[in-house]
């Protein structure tokens, strides 16, 4: 009889190459997704050392950071130039490197190019129950569809690059249980705000989150990779939600999956992964699905979340006193005072997109808010940016392009865009943004950008009225 | 990677909470394909204020950092570390960090030393004015005012900053331990190579 295990426990112990005796493991990597930012300096260091890449055929790159979100090619389908000149060094980099080493690439004008945590999982090349790692925080996106995902640095890029593994200390357990039916208007996007808020940007450091409860079980599978997206602002090293039919569903045909034969052996060995009863976690944190309201940071830190219908919070009603300052600090940056209410907020720009919210699903609730309405006056930038170009061609065969293009959004080409200032798509200093994305942090969306993160129907919601709005009322 | 066992000299009484790795270095200096140089863009928003502390001349170079919970959170972007190390920090005390930073400093020599936060609000007072001591060998913080902190390390990290060993060396070490585990993996589960 063995002991009861969790998800993540079984997840580690399928993947020890070696044991040490200090609990250190030396961990197979199943997948690893490079992109063009955090690899430049990993494979010069291959080549520095005379190194080549162990495994190529378990390595994707694809461009996602720094690419334009406006049109690649010109009429006669050349590739446009990149005019900053440091993007379009990365991304020749990579471009070289990816066919000097071998890897599987996908190139910035492909069809398949997004956002790279919108690609694994959408070409079945991220799979439940493997581990997965690539240079960028949101990894621990893929553990919606079960996988043990997380972001590493480069030098790290560089070691599953040359051996395929990692040395990791096991984290401990953590579950989050949202149990019972979310009302409406409230997304997957609020849930995780809802969290991060209730668990603290710290609350799940050192740890592996499983998101459990009637409440995630419900989700599709985009709402789940969002859920565990943003593990990592809770300060979780990875998020896991287990894998079920509504995964395998999801994954079934996809180009890297499984076919025939393998795929139901496949299916069992991921049915087996599910935590048994009676298995414990070093520490629970339950919620009430009916508490959550479609929610709205007002911070510079992930955790700083109220409901819509909430108020700016005072400072000094934080216990603990570093808190306090940053708060205060917080409310400067965001030009805010105590007291004002969130839907008194009115809001310049619009970003819906991020390995976040991009999905179909994202796009499809966006645009049902956005449907024969017009965006506010005071609304001077609202970008609509798909997280890869099957989901572009998805919403534009569904006519959503359409709905965001006449409400006078801007309808883009697939990348991680606003999400972060590397790219042209920023918010100017001192403006506003209600943003589909992940962070809020200070600078995150350009120096000076002031970010409140939300869900896409939030932000669609902000884009027609020009303030922070709950978007129940406009689903009357 | 250069060897770190004693850390001398002057310590930068940041002594904020939740300094994320876009405080550390944002997001336009990610934009290079090379590790040199990064320090100019550390901590550039704060350093934007003539009076910071980073530029006043007794902090110029010091080797140390200390700072609030939750250090290096944020990003994963490995620059943070880099940008510290182009910085001359080669030790941040702080009461926890994020686990991705934690790691990425001691992969690129940097010590993250943890103290409870009594122990850090001694220190902030002593670096206003007097140097601080790190002795990763015998894990202890000293100042010259008689004050001595010990810290825990996992021995692996410890060995590694004592030797600036580089890991892949050290794991291709165990390069037939991943042959086996290659080969029974494809044997279990062979499904789990990409179908194309
Ligand atoms: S969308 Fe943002 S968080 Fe996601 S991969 Fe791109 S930069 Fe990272």
């Amino acid at each position: 009889m063995t002991q009861p295990r969790t998800l993540y426990e079984k997840i580690w112990d399928a993947h020890v190459v070696e044991r040490r005796s200090d609990g250190t493991c030396l961990i197979f990597i199943d997948r690893h997704l490079v992109h063009e930012v955090t690899s430049p300096q990993a494979f010069a260091g291959l080549r520095a050392t005379g190194r080549t890449v162990r495994r190529p055929d378990l390595t994707l790159a694809v461009p996602d950071h720094n690419v334009p979100t406006t049109a690649r090619l010109d009429a006669a389908g050349n590739k446009l130039p990149i005019t900053d000149p440091e993007s379009a060094a990365q991304l020749a980099a990579l471009e070289t490197n990816a066919p000097d080493f071998g890897i599987r690439y996908i190139d910035a004008v492909a069809p398949e190019q997004g956002i790279v945590h919108v690609v694994g999982p959408e070409q079945g090349f991220s799979l439940p129950g493997a581990t997965i790692v690539c240079g960028d925080s949101h990894t621990a996106c893929h553990g919606g569809i079960g996988a043990l995902a997380f972001g590493i640095g480069t030098s790290e890029v560089e070691h599953v690059l040359a051996t395929q593994t990692l040395l990791l200390q096991p984290a401990k357990t953590m579950e989050v249980r949202v149990e019972g039916e979310v009302g409406p208007g409230v997304s997957a996007k609020d849930i995780i705000l809802h969290i991060t808020g209730t668990i603290g940007a710290a609350g799940g450091t050192g740890h592996v989150i499983e998101y459990t409860g009637s409440a995630i079980r419900a989700l599709s599978i985009e709402g789940r990779l969002t859920i565990s997206n943003m593990a990592i602002e809770g300060g979780a090293r990875a998020g896991l939600i287990a894998p079920d039919e509504t995964t395998f569903a999801y994954l079934k045909g996809r180009p890297y999956a499984p076919k025939g034969a393998d795929w139901d052996a496949a299916v069992a060995y991921w049915k087996s992964l599910a935590t048994d009863p009676g298995s414990t976690y070093d520490k629970v944190v339950v919620i009430d699905a009916a508490d959550i309201a479609p929610s709205v940071t007002w911070g510079t830190s992930p955790e700083d979340v109220v409901p819509i219908t909430g108020v700016v919070p005072d400072p000094a009603s934080f216990a603990d006193p570093s808190k306090q300052t940053a708060a205060a600090k917080s409310l400067a940056y965001m030009g805010l005072e105590p007291g004002m209410r969130m839907q008194d907020v009115s809001v310049e720009n619009i970003f819906i997109g991020s390995c976040t919210n991009s999905r179909i699903e994202d796009m499809r609730a966006a645009a049902a808010v956005i449907k024969g309405r017009k965006k506010a006056a005071n609304v001077k930038w609202a970008i609509v940016v798909p997280g890869s170009g099957l989901v572009k061609r998805q919403a534009e065969a569904e006519g959503l392009d359409r709905i965001f293009i006449e409400a006078g959004l801007e309808w883009r080409e697939p990348g991680c865009s606003a999400c972060l200032a590397m790219n042209p798509d920023k918010v100017p200093a001192g403006e506003r943004c209600a943003s589909t994305s992940n962070r809020n942090f200070v600078g995150r969306q350009g120096p000076g950008a002031r970010t409140h993160l939300v869900s896409p129907a939030m932000a669609a919601a902000a884009a027609v009225t020009g303030k922070l709005t709950d978007v129940r009322e406009l689903m009357l | 990677m250069t060897p770190l066992e004693k850390v001398a000299g002057r310590a930068i009484p940041l002594g904020l909470k939740n300094v994320d790795t876009d405080v550390i270095i944002p997001a336009h200096w990610l934009k290079t394909t090379s590790r040199e140089g990064m320090g100019r863009g550390a901590f550039e928003s704060l350093r934007a204020d003539p009076d910071n502390l980073f530029d006043r001349p007794e902090y110029k170079g010091a080797p140390i950092l200390i700072a609030g919970d939750n250090f290096g959170c944020g990003s994963s972007r490995e620059h943070a570390a880099w940008a510290l190390g182009d910085l001359g920090i080669r030790v941040v005390i702080a009461p926890s960090y994020s686990d991705i930073f934690s790691g990425n400093a001691v992969k690129n020599g940097i010590l993250p030393v943890v103290l409870p936060q009594a122990a850090i609000d001694r220190l902030m007072e002593v670096a206003a004015t007097d140097p601080i001591h790190v002795d990763l060998d015998t894990q202890t913080v000293t100042t010259p005012f008689q004050d001595r902190f010990t810290f825990e390390i996992d021995p692996f990290r410890k060995m590694c900053l004592l030797e600036g060993l580089d890991e892949i060396s050290l794991t291709e070490k165990s390069g037939a331990a991943i042959d086996a585990y290659e080969k029974t993996l494809d044997a279990e589960r062979p499904w789990m190579r990409p179908a194309v």
